[in-house]
């Protein structure tokens, strides 16, 4: 079996969504360089919608195709469907995730999460009481494969 | 396009190599420890190939045992002059921070049985400091271990020195010539090298056999007890095919080294050349002392393993030592020693070139590889973050 599902190398060879949005009210940054990822989200949200999604990534090929599909699942959709990605979804989409590049999808769910935080900071008056981001996780600690 | 540009990782086997195993499957499959022909045809045959495995590194057919490969001569050769120096009390063994994880692996488990292990620092040109190995060692000290060629960023180890320095102070010099054998010049002699492995898939040769060489005199310890074979040092039925097929290999090899050598080093240099035109970028390792075929760059702002799949789809095959293809968090332990941080060393591309590349090859890579890098840079925050001054540049 090759390393990655079709749908990942799809996704990686022609990652949707990518680039700036210059006026995104809503910026989520999570991983680090030194881990060998980083994943930026730009959403620009208008009326608890995400009319619009863009995304830049440092990282390997399942960080790219994992940033590139959950900006797809979310693009459109109500702030409820943000806020409830998981990256278990992500992964799913993706039709699979070798075990040790999981956190890719983690992470892609953390970046949401991470704008979605900056987001309601900026307009603490929209926050849904019981919104507060998930913590990011630790790569040391790789999610279980299902 | 299709380049193989990964010949660290294994070579394509020669013609030759594969001709010369055909007869052992076909004809002469007899056991070399049978009494009737065409098993004594098969040890005669045993017998010609550790002529001409030892010719090449100038040592004794006698000096000679065939093995799996590498990694078995490597674990063999530690674990021998380890029982040797425990008997004498001396526990000591010297290493470098970027050796082979043949090397290093063992030797971690050679401290859990209590020898100190001294791994001396390989600096920013990849390359050991003979006075400071000289320094590192001590009464008790029964092993130096440094490998001649790194399979990573192509440094040539001080061979000669190292050899020189052990021979004074009386201590058993091992280097793990995996890279070196066939690509470059090795006289065991004249560089006073006690021990050596080799792998006989690194220079066109088949998967699964290799050698050790051990000076005369030097008792090896078993790894595989069973049969009397390999002067009861290796047991199990030779690989006679695989055997066979090696030292044809290395005989071509050294037989067309000087030829060889002097066209991978001129097109490695257009290629270093090439790729050192991309911003920020570097190479890794000393520029001349490396191996012919092999140059190691870091780019910034990129990650290896997205480069890796980018560059398969353009035709080419090269490796990386970013933490993302080793399944691990942590980028190359060999970028790390040479004092690569993590942020760059993520970044990194290992091109390794065959005997029969050809300039319109190479001037293809250097085309492919800059596209690559500058297209992962232009969605990359890390380069975004480098371009807009908010980080300052490593490289």
């Amino acid at each position: 079996m090759a390393l990655y599902s079709e749908k990942v190398m799809d996704h990686f060879r022609n990652p949707r969504n990518v680039g700036v949005i210059e006026d995104a009210n809503a910026i989520g940054e999570v991983g680090n360089a030194k881990c060998g990822d980083i994943m930026k989200m730009y959403l620009k949200i208008e009326d608890d919608i995400v009319e619009d999604v863009k995304f830049e990534t440092f990282g390997c090929g399942s960080a790219i195709a994992s940033s590139s599909m959950a900006t797809e699942l979310i693009k459109g959709k109500p702030l409820s469907e943000a806020m409830n990605l998981t990256n278990k979804a992500v992964t799913e989409a993706l039709d699979g995730l070798p075990a040790y590049k999981l956190h890719c999808s983690v992470l892609a769910e953390e970046a949401i999460q991470s704008a979605l935080e900056d987001y309601y900071s900026k307009y603490p008056e929209k926050r849904p009481a019981d919104f507060a981001a998930r913590p990011a996780h630790d790569p040391h600690d790789l999610p279980e494969e299902d | 396009m299709k380049i193989y540009a990964d010949n660290a990782a294994t070579t394509r086997m020669s013609r030759t190599a594969i001709e010369a195993m055909i007869p052992y499957m076909e004809n002469v499959y007899g056991n070399p420890s049978s009494l009737y022909s065409i098993g004594q045809e098969a040890k005669e045959a045993l017998d010609r190939a550790r002529e001409q495995v030892a010719a090449v590194i100038n040592a004794d057919p006698g000096e000679i045992l065939f093995t799996s490969g590498g990694s078995e001569a490597d674990n063999q050769a530690l674990r021998s002059a380890a029982a040797i120096g425990a008997r004498k009390g001396k526990k000591h063994i010297i290493s470098s921070a970027f050796e082979h994880h043949a090397i290093l692996h063992t030797l971690n488990r050679l401290e859990k049985e209590g020898f100190e292990v001294t791994l001396l620092p390989v600096h920013e040109d990849g390359l050991i400091v003979p006075a400071e190995l000289e320094a590192a060692i001590r009464e008790d000290t029964c092993l130096v271990t440094i490998m001649t060629a790194n399979n990573e960023i192509g440094t040539i180890q001080p061979i000669r020195e190292i050899g020189e320095i052990c021979k004074r102070h009386g201590v058993i010099f091992h280097t793990d010539a995996v890279q070196a054998v066939g690509h470059l010049p090795i006289n065991v002699k004249e560089m006073q090298i006690d021990m050596l492995s080799a792998s006989a898939h690194k220079f066109h040769g088949p998967k699964g056999v290799g050698f050790l060489y051990a000076r005369k005199g030097i008792a090896l310890t078993n790894l595989i007890e069973g049969g009397a074979q390999e002067k009861g040092k290796r047991a199990g039925t030779e690989n006679v095919p695989g055997i066979m097929s090696m030292a044809a290999a290395l005989k071509e090899a050294a037989d067309h080294m000087g030829e060889n050598a002097a066209h991978q080093t001129a097109l490695r240099d257009r290629l270093i050349r090439g790729l050192l035109e991309i911003p920020h970028s570097a190479l890794n390792g000393d520029a001349h002392r490396r191996l012919p075929g092999n140059a190691n760059f870091c780019f910034e702002g990129i990650e290896g393993e997205s480069l890796l799949l980018l560059l398969d789809d353009k035709g080419i095959s090269a490796s990386s030592g970013s933490a993302c293809t080793s399944g691990s968090l942590d980028p190359s332990h060999v970028l790390l020693a040479i004092g690569r941080v993590h942020d760059v060393a993520h970044g990194s591309l290992r091109l390794s070139l065959g005997e029969d590349i050809t300039e319109e090859e190479v001037d293809y890579i250097i085309q492919s590889v800059k596209e690559v890098v500058e297209y992962l840079r232009s969605f990359s925050p890390v380069w975004r973050d480098l371009m807009a001054g908010k980080t300052p540049f490593i490289l």
